[in-house]
């Protein structure tokens, strides 16, 4: 998950302003830390052999310098910031080979659902995408905030519910990625991990017939036995029922998941209902 | 009866918060019990828990701090090592107790350590430089204090009563709603800040007041120290911030206790309006702790390089620069919120231009010591320290104000690195160098430089063992609150972390026996002329500790720096200014109105989280009435008469003129 190892032109277009902001940066902050330290031992009570001026307290030549270094710095950087801000905006599309993909993500208790609306299938906690193809990205949440995030395709986004957010992403090459939840959710969050499968062109057709013959059909009654909070160990594959399934979650026709509950109110209700799933 | 509080309410089965718990019950019992024994009880009414002296309040602050840091940092060391050990496992802290010790950690560490600390030196220290004998408000000021240590103890009530919240130190809802967080936690948090909230936002109009309208004769604004107007800066950004705090709080309270709709997912509520606001207070806070800070380095540099501070004027336009764009900033806590590429830009530009005040502040201090005969003292150490730390928090920073940067780093250890970074770096070491700088000032005897510099050497490399490592392992994709993980590659980075939190500790430890060794070796350590660091500012000029009137006659400022120009015609003249005409001195009377308002405030605050309606009654009903008492009071000050003032200022008088002897033979 190394951000400084990118898959993608967006996750490589983070990192490069990354590392050039730091080099900016770095150049007058390393000169600076060093001149610390030399001022400070140089001009040491103990050292008879250094000049003393009681009095200096001005100097306007020196302010304009000391005002201009910073001033300048952020001049450059507010420029990088301007600059990339723009031509790096989620909204944005990607160019890329081959149609674009349509994803469409909602945020569970604790595990991720990927609906492909136009393959008609939908996965949880495994994202399987084409090489070089344009990934459209719409996210929602069931019920508490989420950021949807694969650290080696880049920017990561807010997901909510009652809300639609998006992003564009890329990857480019084939293997296997993960990605991960970064925004605290309640006492499952560390286990919404997922898979990002990067296959060939070739592939992902196969891949979308093979899940298309899943036995498990997405629907309302589903999504909704589905946002009851569980961690998902297993990777299960659906048949996508009605494509705008997105839609109602998003808008609120199909009303939030429960939402995460404290594990003692699990177990209370466990007591009550006997329905456990709380690993 | 008792609302929602039953027996279930104390955690039986969980062995670390009882342990926890009672080993801080039966401290507190055990110092109780050695104060009432020994028959320390009437003088500490007396002097302390009464008292309206800025200095005493001043000290209780601080003291209220370090005592939560205790509490803050034995959180910080329970996450260390469930991180380090919880590895393909569950480590030792289930998921419910791990959110809450993250959750307690943050919310003390800001509210009940750094505000109490630095609004503590604040106290102490500004109406000494500013050369008046009290803050504005002086009850007031009583009752901001106990109002925040109300609410330290609600927090840590909820350690052994109930639970703290699980939603991290900031509640986002709709997590912290009451459908996704129907336990007490929550309200813990809300009602423990909402009352330490009043208390901040008391002792922000009282400290504004005092620097605007109470300098001594003489004292211009432009002549001030800059520690007053880092103070000053603070605290208005304490008076226009806090409430916004109070009122998003109130927002999240009334869709908790009256099922309002401001922030849920249903019946159009809006939980980016939560974080806007949220933030629209958050940022301010990052400069309410750290200005102060800044003043202190600015005293502290140039007091140890034997200088004026370098450019002065344009250290008071970056402060108040500062004070302003910090308003300005918000946005750039939620850059992935998809808010959209103009706001990001503009948010992310803005944010970056208030590095440019903070740059010219730290070459500022880098051309004090430039000609200056630097003395390695410990706040000097400290002051150093944070020179070079803090410049490092400053540059990831600015990186994660560069928004597409930022949509790789934010909520990741990278981010919990960087705000550690200027927080311990900037704010917790400029409170540890004013503690040192003026402890002699506030008891009269200096604390040893020994186990003060092994403190200083531990707390520095303790801290870069600690957040180093985060920094790497945000880059390898870790985000914040983690109660476990399979990721191998970050394991080795946590486990350095861990190390680090240890080495912290043992600064903390040698800080404890450097207080113990320097009040048991107090006599050796003496501060007998007022003046142990031959400092530059008013405080100097009074006796160590000041009396309570603190300057018999208010001095006259003729110029910056008002101390080291009396002193320095005293030295090329070898004697004191004759002695001044004494008068009458009148001082407000002590008052209880603090305590009891903040008692009542306690029993309010633990019944609104219970739901124990009738003592929410009795707690409002009586506060509201202790300070109509305290407005209806007859007699609100008492006199010190002229002979007593001119007895207590003549030995000090003395002291003095002996100390400026031997300084004149021996150089």
């Amino acid at each position: 998950m190394n951000i400084l190892d990118p898959q993608g032109p967006i996750a490589a277009a983070n990192k490069t302003i990354l590392v050039d902001s730091v080099a900016i940066m770095l150049a007058i902050v390393v000169p600076t830390i060093i001149a610390i330290f030399a001022f400070a031992y140089y001009f040491r009570a103990t050292n008879t052999r250094a000049f003393y001026l009681p009095n200096f307290a001005h100097s306007g030549r020196l302010e304009l310098v000391v005002w201009s270094i910073p001033a300048l710095t952020i001049i450059l950087l507010g420029g990088v910031a301007w600059i990339g801000s723009h031509e790096l905006d989620p909204r944005v599309p990607v160019a890329g080979t081959g149609s674009p993909v349509r994803i469409q993500v909602v945020s569970l208790d604790w595990k991720w659902l990927f609906i492909y609306p136009d393959q008609r299938v939908a996965t949880v906690n495994a994202l399987t995408v084409p090489v070089g193809a344009p990934l459209e990205f719409e996210l929602t949440s069931s019920s508490v905030m989420n950021v949807f995030f694969i650290p080696q395709l880049g920017s990561m986004i807010y997901t909510m519910n009652g809300m639609v957010t998006h992003l564009n992403l890329r990857a480019d090459q084939a293997g296997d990625l993960q990605g991960l939840s970064a925004h605290f959710s309640g006492d499952g969050f560390p286990d919404m991990l997922f898979d990002v499968h990067v296959v060939s062109p070739l592939d992902f057709p196969k891949w979308v017939e093979a899940t298309a013959k899943s036995d498990s059909v997405l629907n309302a009654d589903a999504y909704k036995k589905l946002s009851q909070q569980s961690i998902e160990t297993g990777r299960p594959t659906y048949r996508l029922d009605d494509p705008r399934l997105f839609n109602d979650i998003a808008t609120l026709r199909i009303p939030p998941g429960p939402g995460p509950q404290l594990t003692d109110n699990v177990a209370k209700s466990k007591s009550e209902s006997g329905a456990a799933n709380v690993r | 009866m008792l609302g929602k509080l039953t027996w279930a309410a104390i955690p039986f089965d969980q062995p670390i918060p009882l342990i926890a718990g009672a080993v801080v019950l039966v401290g507190i019992l055990a110092v109780l019990a050695w104060i009432v024994i020994a028959g320390y009880l009437p003088s500490l009414w007396r002097e302390w828990i009464t008292s309206v002296d800025h200095k005493r309040i001043g000290v209780m602050y601080t003291l209220l701090a370090m005592v939560m840091l205790l509490r803050g940092f034995s959180d910080a060391i329970m996450m260390r090592i469930q991180q380090a050990i919880a590895f393909h496992s569950q480590g030792y802290l289930p998921p419910e107790h791990y959110n809450q010790i993250f959750s307690a950690h943050g919310t003390i560490m800001i509210f009940f350590v750094a505000m109490p600390f630095v609004i503590g030196l604040m106290n102490l220290v500004v109406p000494l430089q500013l050369g008046v004998r009290d803050v504005a408000f002086p009850t007031l000021n009583s009752v901001g204090f106990w109002l925040t240590a109300t609410g330290a103890l609600l927090v840590n009530v909820s350690l052994v009563v109930g639970e703290f919240a699980r939603t991290g130190w900031l509640p986002y809802p709709p997590l912290s709603e009451l459908t996704y967080s129907p336990g007490v936690g929550v309200d813990y948090y809300l009602w423990s800040l909402e009352i330490s909230g009043v208390g901040t936002l008391v002792a922000g109009i009282n400290l504004v007041t005092t620097v605007l309208k109470l300098r001594t004769k003489g004292l211009t604004y432009l002549r001030m120290p800059i520690f007053c107007w880092t103070t000053l800066a603070s605290n208005l950004l304490i008076i226009t911030a806090f409430p916004i705090l109070t009122a998003t709080l109130a927002m999240l309270i009334l869709d908790r206790y009256f099922g309002f709709h401001f922030f849920t997912n249903e019946a159009g509520g809006n939980v980016m309006m939560f974080m806007n606001l949220i933030w629209a207070w958050g940022h301010p806070e990052v400069y309410i702790l750290v200005l102060p800070a800044f003043g202190i380095y600015s005293e502290v540099v140039a007091t140890f390089s034997g200088k004026p501070l370098f450019g002065y004027r344009s250290m008071v336009i970056a402060t108040m620069a500062i004070c302003i764009i910090s308003f300005m900033v918000w946005l750039h806590h939620f850059f992935t919120m998809g808010a959209g590429p103009n706001v990001n830009a503009i948010f992310g530009i803005a944010s970056m231009i208030i590095a440019v005040p903070t740059g010219v502040k730290i070459y500022n201090w880098l051309f004090t010591m430039y000609g200056g005969r630097v003395r390695f003292a410990t706040p000097m150490l400290w002051s150093i320290g944070f020179m070079v730390t803090f410049i490092i928090g400053g540059l990831t920073g600015v990186l994660v104000a560069v928004p597409p940067a930022d949509f790789l780093l934010h909520n990741s250890l990278f981010l919990v690195a960087h705000f550690h970074n200027v927080i311990i770096g900037g704010v917790l070491f400029g409170a540890f160098a004013g503690y040192a700088y003026w402890f002699p000032k506030a008891f009269g005897f200096r604390l040893v430089e020994g186990w003060g510099k092994a403190a200083f050497w531990c707390w520095l490399f303790g801290f870069y063992l600690s957040f180093m490592p985060l920094y790497a392992v945000g880059i390898l994709g870790m985000t914040r609150r983690m109660q476990h993980y399979d990721v191998a590659e970050w394991r080795p980075w946590l486990l350095v972390a861990g190390f680090g939190a240890v080495v912290v500790l043992a600064g903390i430890v040698c800080q404890i026996m450097q207080l113990v060794v320097s009040i048991r070796d107090r006599e050796e350590l003496r501060d007998l002329t007022g003046d142990p660091w031959d400092g530059r500012s008013l405080e100097w000029s009074t006796a160590s500790p000041p009396p309570v009137f603190n300057f018999a006659v208010l001095p006259d400022v003729e110029g910056e720096d008002a101390y080291w120009t009396i002193k320095s015609r005293a030295r090329e003249q070898g004697l004191l200014r004759g002695e001044p005409d004494y008068r009458d001195i009148e001082m407000p009377r002590n008052s209880a109105t603090g305590f009891v308002c903040a008692f009542f405030a306690t029993v309010m605050g633990f019944a609104l989280i219970w739901h124990i309606w009738w003592m929410v009654i009795v707690g409002g009903v009586g506060a509201f009435a202790t300070f109509v008492a305290f407005a209806w009071r007859d007699h609100d000050e008492y006199v010190i008469p002229a002979a007593e003032v001119a007895r207590m200022d003549r030995a000090n008088r003395e002291a003095r003129l002996t100390a400026l002897k031997l300084a004149g033979s021996s150089s």
